[in-house]
């Protein structure tokens, strides 16, 4: 039992996971190996990594849910009882002992079954539906009458409400839970989290978070285990590793998320990406992205073990790093540095009164709304989803006409691109370029990247040479052979980067940047927001980034302004709004953020 | 709002309908203007071509007339309730098709019931066994079935189990219920091989997909039955597999005309056969017409199908 120092090791943890390993066998590739650990009886534990690090794959092991094609092996002891061999005894527990809550709510419901139903189908025989159903729902914070509700009737937040009402109506002792709230608004997150934490402590479930935010993992959980590239890298109470992080891949992690207290120079980012679990095999999974590595780090597979500082045994400490003990104490964190103030020139776009109400909506996307930005300015516009920050991008870039309103670029009429000539289009095109939150749907995938940016660079008349496509390729950091390779072939941060390559290809004076980064990790994150600010300083280039991620629109923007449901609610520079918010919708907003304190959800 | 969609819906959907049988018709009537053989040819038949019975012929088939103006004529007669005359049996023609009609509505009502009833198990089979022996085996017979052509099935049919084993009549429609339908099993038999493999392979897709799904995840995580989840997946197939069947039984209209010739059945699709042959314009322009309305018919149906088996459609939500 080298790996049992969780806090509440006492009689029999309610869940205890050896040695798992994760293989595909018509591939042969192993996905995860050597995941271990233990969560307490009314213990909550985060798992946390990047995009493919294995997560979810872990506990789909733990709890026999295996996409088809996988195989595990390992020992897993889910309430005292090794189920890991026993798909009976599995099959007994689900529900009543263990249960999942998953990721996307949107799909996590059978959409033809009314709610209530739903719930009622996971209660145990005998348990009468009509008690224990509205029961359950007052438990999530939801009226009884929502029982009768489809889920296409209900909000993001309220499936994720019934999910969790349906997760429980089993009466679980140990809930799993796979990224809750990734897809959910950060003020929903931050309410179905506080509920999840509340529900959890009241019923004294063992809890088992999967989160990619470390930040999100603090504040929620006692205990965080760091995973990178199928293998476990750092565990440790939250508080513990909060303070003191004994792996370098949990600093870079952390020193990526950006803060939004503050604006950062530069985020600290790592090059890179997460590698294949065989392709780190029989050495640290990091090694090749970490500035301590020795030739040691090479020769083996360091297993998680725990760390003594000059002699002491930290109580409670894995880390799987050779160096865990004479890491240098991590730099102190980063000053905050003041926003631009504005320039006073002639705007590079105005937008006055913008209205939209799509057919058949309860209330106008666009309720008249009015901005400019000046020639080399970023101004970021925040807003959670619903309040009109995509159909303002959409119209601006002439993909959405207008109600009413006008829009000028640099100076012309823009309002109407259907009733503009084939030179005005161009021209706006010339001034104006975007990128969207989603890389993959926007690249043709039957073109080679190379074909993609020769296309844009003849677009805007310019020269499409091999040494010109290559120029393109290096200013967004990728090699220049990247040009022979296809959309699928690329991992979502590189698609990113061709997707901005492509925008910038003419130069464009403005840059219309939708989510650009809500969709990428956050080691990716920190590497596209480095890349956006050094393009905007080359090519004086203006910005109008549209998020819902205050900390992201802290390091980029100078001036903001916050949308709810069509309006303008404030605007102002980016450090007035984030410091001294004024309008109460501003206010939530920012409270939304994890900022990794314990009592975030409080 | 829902309602006014809904009748906007209609409106554009029946406008749809009749700009169709527009189409239909004038390109019908002139193709078999085009057609080798003249109508006057075929009436006069043994009949020496004295210049008085071409001109009675022209005069009383309104052949000497341009085309566009026979075809208005045929046209009013329509808009009046009024099909026309059939030039080959001199019938009204609207009396030929009511004698037909249930016939060919009986063959393919009895097939697609057939092909439901064996198709779509199956294709649950395949589904739940995904990629084992049973589902090969379901997949291969669903491939045999559909690349089997019915005019061949059905002379395969007669052969085996009418002229050889005797178990069912060689033609003929039958007296009485049970009778008529033992009559019919070989014909629907025929037009239903393909429709199997077309169902098999439709509910097998749907149902492979929606077992992959989150919800289904979630169901079996949280400790619903087997049945259960089976229940709710299969569920959700039925909007795929209700639209397949819609394609299903408008091809198989079609097929009724191979399989009611190999049988010699006297249905439309015979019907439509014979009055091809002969040039009879306006029974071939009824049919053209019936089968289209048939085809809007079977749509409309799968519509509301839909609305039935899914709210979404049913409260005007968006599909999300
Ligand atoms: N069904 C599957 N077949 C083959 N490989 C898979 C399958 N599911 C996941 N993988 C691979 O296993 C690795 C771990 O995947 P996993 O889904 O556990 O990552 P994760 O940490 O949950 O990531 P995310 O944050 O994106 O959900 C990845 O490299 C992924 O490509
Ligand atoms: S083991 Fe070596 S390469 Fe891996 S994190 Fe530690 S120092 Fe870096
Ligand atoms: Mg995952």
């Amino acid at each position: 039992m080298k790996e049992s120092t969780g806090t509440g090791a006492t009689a029999e943890p309610a869940i205890r996971v050896e040695g798992i390993k994760v293989r595909q066998p018509s591939t042969g590739r192993t996905l995860l190996s050597e995941v271990s650990f233990e969560v307490a009886a009314g213990e909550s534990v985060a798992i946390v990594g990047e995009s493919g690090s294995g997560k979810s794959l872990t506990v789909r092991a733990m709890l026999g849910l295996l996409p088809q094609g996988l195989e595990a092996t390992g020992q897993v002891r889910i309430a005292g009882e090794r189920v890991d061999d026993d798909p009976r005894a599995r099959r007994r527990q689900r529900g009543g002992v263990v249960s999942l809550l998953m990721q996307d709510p949107f799909t996590l419901l059978n959409p033809l079954r009314r709610a209530g139903r739903q719930i009622a189908d996971g209660l145990p025989k005998g348990a009468d539906a009509a008690v224990e159903v509205p029961r359950l729902l007052a438990e999530v914070g939801l009226p009884a009458n929502v029982a009768g509700r489809y889920p296409f009737q209900l909000s993001g937040g309220m499936r994720q409400r019934i999910g969790l009402a349906a997760a429980l109506a089993g009466g679980p002792r140990v809930l799993v839970a796979d990224e809750p709230t990734t897809a959910l608004d950060a003020t929903t997150q931050r309410e179905v989290l506080s509920l999840i934490r509340r529900v959890q402590r009241e019923r004294d479930m063992a809890f088992v978070l999967i989160t990619h935010d470390l930040r999100l993992a603090f504040s929620t959980c006692d205990r965080v285990m760091v995973m990178y590239a199928g293998r476990v890298m750092e565990t440790g109470s939250a508080a513990a590793v909060r303070h003191e992080q004994f792996h370098p891949y949990t600093r870079a992690l952390l020193a990526a998320e950006p803060p939004a207290d503050r604006r950062l120079a530069v985020i600290p980012s790592v090059p890179g990406a997460v590698p294949a679990h065989d392709a780190a095999a029989g050495r640290c999974g990091f090694a090749d992205r970490c500035s301590l590595a020795v030739p040691e780090c090479r020769t083996g597979v360091p297993e998680p073990r725990p760390v003594r500082v000059s002699g002491n045994v930290r109580e409670g400490r894995l880390s799987a790093c050779l160096r865990a003990a004479e890491l240098p104490a991590p730099p102190a964190p980063e000053p905050g540095v003041v926003s631009r103030p504005p320039v006073a020139a002639e705007p590079v776009l105005e937008v006055r009164d913008l209205r939209r109400w799509f057919a058949g909506s309860p209330h106008p996307a666009l309720a008249g709304v009015s901005l400019t930005v000046a020639p080399g300015e970023v101004v970021g516009v925040v807003g959670e989803s619903g309040s009109g920050k995509t159909t303002l991008a959409r119209c601006v870039a002439g993909l959405e006409r207008p109600d009413g309103g006008a829009i000028l670029l640099g100076g012309a009429d823009c309002s109407d691109y259907g009733r503009m000539g084939r030179a005005a289009v161009r021209q706006a095109r010339r001034i104006s370029q975007m990128i969207f939150q989603d890389p993959y749907s926007t690249l043709n995938p039957a073109r080679t990247v190379g074909a993609t940016l020769r296309e844009a660079l003849w677009a805007d008349g310019r020269p499409a040479g091999p040494d010109d496509l290559a120029r393109l390729l290096e200013s967004v950091g990728l090699a220049r052979d990247m040009a022979g390779m296809r959309p699928a072939g690329l991992s979502g941060g590189e698609r990113q980067r061709v997707a901005i390559a492509r925008a910038v290809a003419g130069e464009p004076r403005l840059l219309i940047c939708d989510e650009p980064v809500s969709a990428l990790d956050v080691s990716v994150q920190a590497q596209v927001l480095g890349l956006l600010a050094e393009l905007r300083e080359r090519l004086s280039m203006a910005m109008l980034f549209i998020t819902h991620d205050l900390a992201v629109v802290r390091q980029i923007a100078d001036r903001l302004y916050v949308l709810e449901s069509g309006t303008c609610v404030e605007t102002g520079l980016a450090d007035r709004v984030l410091d001294a918010p004024e309008h109460p919708y501003t206010r939530t907003l920012l409270a939304s953020v994890p900022d990794g304190s314990g009592d975030w959800l409080d | 709002m829902a309602g006014r969609d809904r009748g906007l819906f209609l409106l554009r959907r029946f406008a749809g309908t009749v700009v169709v049988v527009a189409l239909l018709s004038v390109g019908m009537f002139g193709l078999l203007y085009l057609a080798p053989g003249s109508v006057q040819q075929t009436l006069l038949g043994t009949r020496p071509a004295t210049l008085e019975t071409i001109a009675a012929i022209q005069a009383r088939y309104h052949l000497d007339e341009p085309l566009p103006a026979q075809y208005l004529r045929w046209l009013g007669g329509v808009l009046h309730g009024d099909l026309g005359t059939s030039v080959r049996t001199g019938m009204p023609v609207a009396d030929m098709i009511g004698q037909r009609l249930p016939l060919t509505l009986a063959l393919v009502g009895y097939g697609a019931l057939l092909a439901l009833l064996v198709g779509v198990p199956l294709g649950v089979v395949g589904a739940l066994r995904r990629g084992r022996a049973a589902d090969r085996l379901v997949v291969t017979a669903g491939v045999v079935g559909l690349s089997a052509p019915p005019f061949a099935v059905g002379l395969l049919l007669l052969v085996v189990f009418a002229a050889g084993l005797g178990w069912f009549p060689v033609y003929g429609t039958g007296e009485g219920l049970a009778d008529q339908a033992w009559h019919l099993t070989l014909p629907a038999v025929a037009l239903a091989v393909g429709a199997v493999g077309m169902f098999v392979r439709f509910s097998r897709a749907a149902l492979i997909r929606e077992l992959d799904q989150d919800y289904v995840v979630f169901a079996r995580a949280r400790g619903l039955s087997g049945a259960a989840v089976i229940g709710y997946a299969l569920r959700n197939s039925l909007v795929p597999i209700l639209t397949a069947a819609g394609l299903i039984v408008t091809g198989m209209l079609a097929g009724t005309v191979l399989v009611e010739v190999t049988f010699a059945l006297p249905g439309l699709g015979s019907l439509l056969v014979d009055s091809v042959t002969f040039k009879d314009v306006p029974a071939v322009q009824a049919l053209g017409l019936l089968f289209t309305l048939l085809i809007v018919a079977v749509n409309l149906l799968v519509d509301i199908g839909y609305s039935v088996a899914d709210p979404r459609v049913r409260f005007g939500g968006r599909t999300s």
